[in-house]
C-alpha cells in the first residue's frame, strides 16, 4: 500500500535544490519536444541565452518584460496574501493603462513631469477600483471573487477594443483602428537604454519587501491571510483590510498597464498586455507569494518570452514553440511543489497485516 | 424581416453549440470539485486535431472523436497534476492554456490555407428536416441545422438526467461537496475526479472541432476567440446545471451573431440610430455573469451555488 505523508520541513537548500531538478527534468522535455520538432535543442537553447541576454539590446528586451510581470506578480501576491484568489490582473492592468491613456490623449499638452504622475496616479485608482469591486462583493455579499476576478478581465479588454475601434480611434490613420500615439510628455524617459519603469518596479519591489515585512500594516495582512479568525478576535477591522489590500493589488496592476501603454506603446491597444496577466500569477505562485523569488520566476520566464522571440527571427522557430516550452517547464515546478511538501511511503502497518496472514 | 429573424436564430443556435459542449463538460468537471481553466487551450487542441483528422480522413464521425481524444488527453495532464499531485488549480489550468495553444498553433501552422472537401462539408454541414424546417421564424433554427447542434442537446439532456437521475451522478456530486464524506462513504474519489475532468476535456475538445469543421470551417490561429473563457462564464449563469445550459449557451451565441451582424452598421429605431459596437455586445456575457453570480449568492438557494469544494485540493490522509 502506498501512501502520501507531509513532510516535516524542508530546508532552503533542499527546496532550492529540488526546484533545480523539476526545471533541469523541464528542460529535458523542452528538448525533446524541440527535437520532435526538427531542430537541435542544444542550439535552440544556446539561442534563447543569447536572444535574451546576449546583447545591450536584448538585456533591454528582456527587462522590459519583466517589468510588468513583476510588478502584476507583486499585486496579485498582496491580494493572495489575504486570501483574496484575484485572477484579474490582466483586467486592473488593462483599467490601468486605459485611465493613463486617457489623460495623455486629453491633456497631451501638459509638462511631462505633470502628465506622467497624472497618469500614474489614474492607474493605480482605476486598477485599484477594479480589484475593490470584487473585494467589496466578496466583503459585502459573499460572492467568490476567483469567477468575479476573472469575468473582469474581459469585461476590461472588450472595453479597451471598443475605445479602440470607437471613441479614441485615431482618425488621421487609415486602415487597422489605432489609438492615438502619446505626446512625448506621455512617455516615461529612458534611463540607461531602457523605458524609466524599470526604476519604478525596483521602487515597488522594494516598497513591497518593506510593507509586508516591516509594518504593523504587513503583519496585519499577514495575521490575516493565515488566520482570519485571531485577525478578528486581535479587531483588525478585517472587511477594511481585505480592501486596502485588494487596491493596492489591483493598483500596482494598473500601474504596470500604465508604464506598458507609456513606456513600450506610447500608446493603447487591446494586445497591449500579452496574456502576461495571466502570466503574472503564475510567477507570484511559482515565486510562492515570496518577492526575491518572485523575480527570480519573473526573470526566468521573461528570459525565455524574449529568447523565444529571438529565435523566430534567428533559426525559424515558430513562436509558439515558446509558449510550449515555458508550459512545460511550468508544469513541472507546478508538479514538483508536491514533492517538496509530501513525500511517498509505503505503509509500514499493511506490511506486517500481509506478514501475518 | 422575418427571414432576417429566422436566420439570426438559427445563428444563434449553431454559435451555442461549441459553447453548450464545453459548458458541459466544465460543468461534469466542477461537480468534482475541480476548476479547470484549460478550457480555452482544450477547444484550441480540439480544434487542430479535428481539423486535421477531418482534412486528411474525409470522415466527420473520426474527426470528432479524434478531437475529442485530443482534449481528454490534455485534460489528463491537469488531472494528475491537480488530483494527484495536488497542485493547485487556478494555476494549473491557466499554464493549460497557455501549453495547448501554443502545442495547438505549432502543429497548425502549415494548415492556415487548408480547406476540408466539400463531400466532408456536406457530410456535416446544415439539413433540412422536410416540411418542419419551412416553420416560419422557428424552424431553420431548429430543424435545419448540422447533426452536431442535435448531438449537443443530447449530450447536455444525458448529462443532466446522468447528474440528477442516477447513483453515479449523486456520488460524483457528493465528491463535489465534500470529498471527505465521499470517501468514507467508500465513492472512490480520485477516480470520479478523473473521469469526470477527462469527459470535462473531451467535449471542449469537441467543441473546438465544431468550430473548425462546421462553423468557421477552417483552421486559424485565434479560431476559439475567447469562447472557452465564456464557456467557464456559462458554468456560472447555468448554476451549475446542464439542461439550464443549453439556454445560456443559445443566448451567448445569440451574443455572438449579433455582434457578428452589428459589426460597423447601425440600426434604426423609431427614427434613432442606435448602434452597438460588436465589442459592447461581446462584454455583456461576463457583465450577465456577475449579475447571476450575485443574484445566486444572495439567493442562497442550494442546488445553485458552486460545489463547495470548488477549487480545494482534497489530502485523503489529512482528514
Amino acid at each position: 500500500m502506498i501512501t502520501i505523508q507531509k513532510r516535516d520541513s524542508v530546508t532552503r537548500k533542499q527546496g532550492a535544490l529540488r526546484q533545480l531538478a523539476s526545471i533541469a527534468g523541464a528542460l529535458m522535455i523542452g528538448a525533446l519536444v524541440i527535437f520532435l520538432s526538427g531542430y537541435n535543442p542544444g542550439t535552440v537553447y544556446i539561442e534563447i541565452i543569447r536572444g535574451s541576454l546576449g546583447s545591450g539590446y536584448s538585456i533591454s528586451e528582456t527587462v522590459q518584460t519583466v517589468i510588468p510581470l513583476l510588478i502584476m506578480a507583486l499585486g496579485v501576491t498582496i491580494c493572495f496574501k489575504v486570501k483574496f484568489i484575484n485572477i484579474g490582473p490582466e483586467g486592473q492592468f488593462y483599467t490601468g493603462a486605459m485611465a493613463a491613456t486617457y489623460f495623455a490623449i486629453t491633456w497631451p499638452d501638459l509638462p511631462r513631469g505633470a502628465l506622467l504622475a497624472l497618469m500614474c496616479a489614474s492607474s493605480i485608482a482605476m486598477g485599484g477600483l477594479w480589484c475593490v469591486i470584487p473585494a467589496l462583493l466578496k466583503v459585502k455579499v459573499g460572492v467568490n471573487e476567483t469567477l468575479v476576478t476573472l469575468m473582469m478581465n474581459y469585461i476590461a479588454i472588450k472595453f479597451v477594443a471598443y475605445l479602440q475601434y470607437g471613441p479614441w480611434k485615431d482618425p488621421s490613420v487609415i486602415g487597422y483602428p489605432v489609438i492615438r500615439q502619446f505626446s512625448q510628455s506621455g512617455i516615461l524617459p529612458d534611463a540607461l537604454g531602457v523605458h524609466s519603469g524599470w526604476i519604478i518596479a525596483i521602487l515597488l519591489l522594494i516598497g513591497m519587501i518593506a510593507l509586508l515585512g516591516k509594518t504593523k500594516y504587513g503583519y496585519k495582512i499577514t495575521v490575516l491571510g493565515e488566520n482570519p479568525n485571531t485577525a478578528r478576535y486581535a479587531g483588525y477591522g478585517t472587511a477594511k483590510l481585505l480592501v486596502s489590500a485588494t487596491f493596492i493589488g489591483g493598483g500596482l496592476c494598473g500601474i504596470a498597464g500604465f508604464i506598458q501603454a507609456s513606456g513600450v506603446e506610447n500608446s493603447l491597444n487591446a494586445m497591449l498586455s500579452n496574456g502576461w496577466g495571466f502570466t503574472s500569477i503564475v510567477v507570484a505562485w511559482m515565486g510562492r507569494l515570496k518577492p526575491l523569488p518572485i523575480v527570480a520566476v519573473s526573470v526566468l520566464i521573461a528570459v525565455l518570452i524574449q529568447g523565444c522571440t529571438y529565435l523566430q527571427i534567428s533559426m525559424g522557430v515558430p513562436y509558439f514553440m515558446a509558449s510550449v516550452i515555458q508550459a512545460i517547464i511550468l508544469f513541472f515546478i507546478l508538479g514538483s511543489d508536491f514533492f517538496m511538501n509530501y513525500r511517498i511511503v509505503r505503509r509500514q502497518g499493511d506490511k506486517e497485516a500481509e506478514a501475518r496472514r | 424581416m422575418i427571414q432576417d429573424i429566422a436566420l439570426f436564430l438559427q445563428t444563434a443556435i449553431i454559435m451555442g453549440t461549441p459553447l453548450l459542449l464545453a459548458t458541459v463538460g466544465e460543468i461534469l468537471t466542477e461537480k468534482a470539485g475541480h476548476i479547470n481553466l484549460g478550457v480555452e487551450g482544450m477547444m484550441m487542441i480540439g480544434a487542430v486535431t479535428g481539423f486535421l483528422v477531418g482534412f486528411a480522413t474525409n470522415d466527420p464521425l473520426l474527426a470528432a472523436l479524434a478531437a475529442g481524444m485530443s482534449g481528454f488527453l490534455s485534460s489528463q495532464i491537469f488531472a494528475f497534476l491537480t488530483v494527484s499531485l495536488k497542485a493547485n488549480q487556478l494555476v494549473a489550468g491557466f499554464v493549460l492554456t497557455i501549453f495547448l495553444t501554443g502545442l495547438a498553433n505549432l502543429i497548425g501552422s502549415n494548415y492556415g490555407n487548408a480547406t476540408l472537401s466539400s463531400e466532408f462539408t456536406q457530410k456535416i454541414g446544415a439539413v433540412a428536416v422536410p416540411g418542419l424546417s419551412r416553420i416560419p421564424l422557428i424552424g431553420p433554427a431548429l430543424f435545419h441545422q448540422s447533426i452536431i447542434v442535435y448531438l449537443g442537446i443530447f449530450i447536455a439532456v444525458s448529462a443532466w438526467v446522468y447528474l440528477n437521475k442516477t447513483r453515479f451522478g449523486l456520488s460524483l456530486k457528493v465528491v463535489g461537496e465534500n470529498p471527505s464524506f465521499a470517501d468514507d462513504a467508500g465513492i472512490p474519489v480520485a477516480v470520479y475526479q478523473y473521469v469526470h475532468i477527462g469527459i470535462g476535456g473531451f467535449l471542449s475538445g469537441m467543441a473546438g472541432a465544431c468550430l473548425t469543421l462546421v462553423i468557421v470551417p477552417r483552421w486559424q490561429e485565434t479560431v476559439t476567440a475567447g469562447m472557452g473563457w465564456i464557456a467557464i462564464a456559462l458554468v456560472i449563469f447555468a448554476t451549475w446545471n446542464p439542461s439550464r445550459a443549453i439556454f445560456g449557451a443559445y443566448l451567448f451565441g445569440a451574443l455572438k451573431g449579433l455582434a457578428f451582424k452589428f459589426q460597423g452598421t447601425s440600426i434604426e429605431i423609431g427614427g434613432a440610430s442606435l448602434s452597438l459596437p460588436s465589442q459592447i455586445l461581446d462584454l455583456f456575457p461576463y457583465i450577465i455573469t456577475i449579475a447571476v453570480l450575485i443574484a445566486i449568492t444572495l439567493g442562497k438557494r442550494r442546488e445553485n451555488q458552486p460545489p463547495r469544494w470548488l477549487g480545494k485540493a482534497y489530502f485523503r490522509e489529512e482528514r
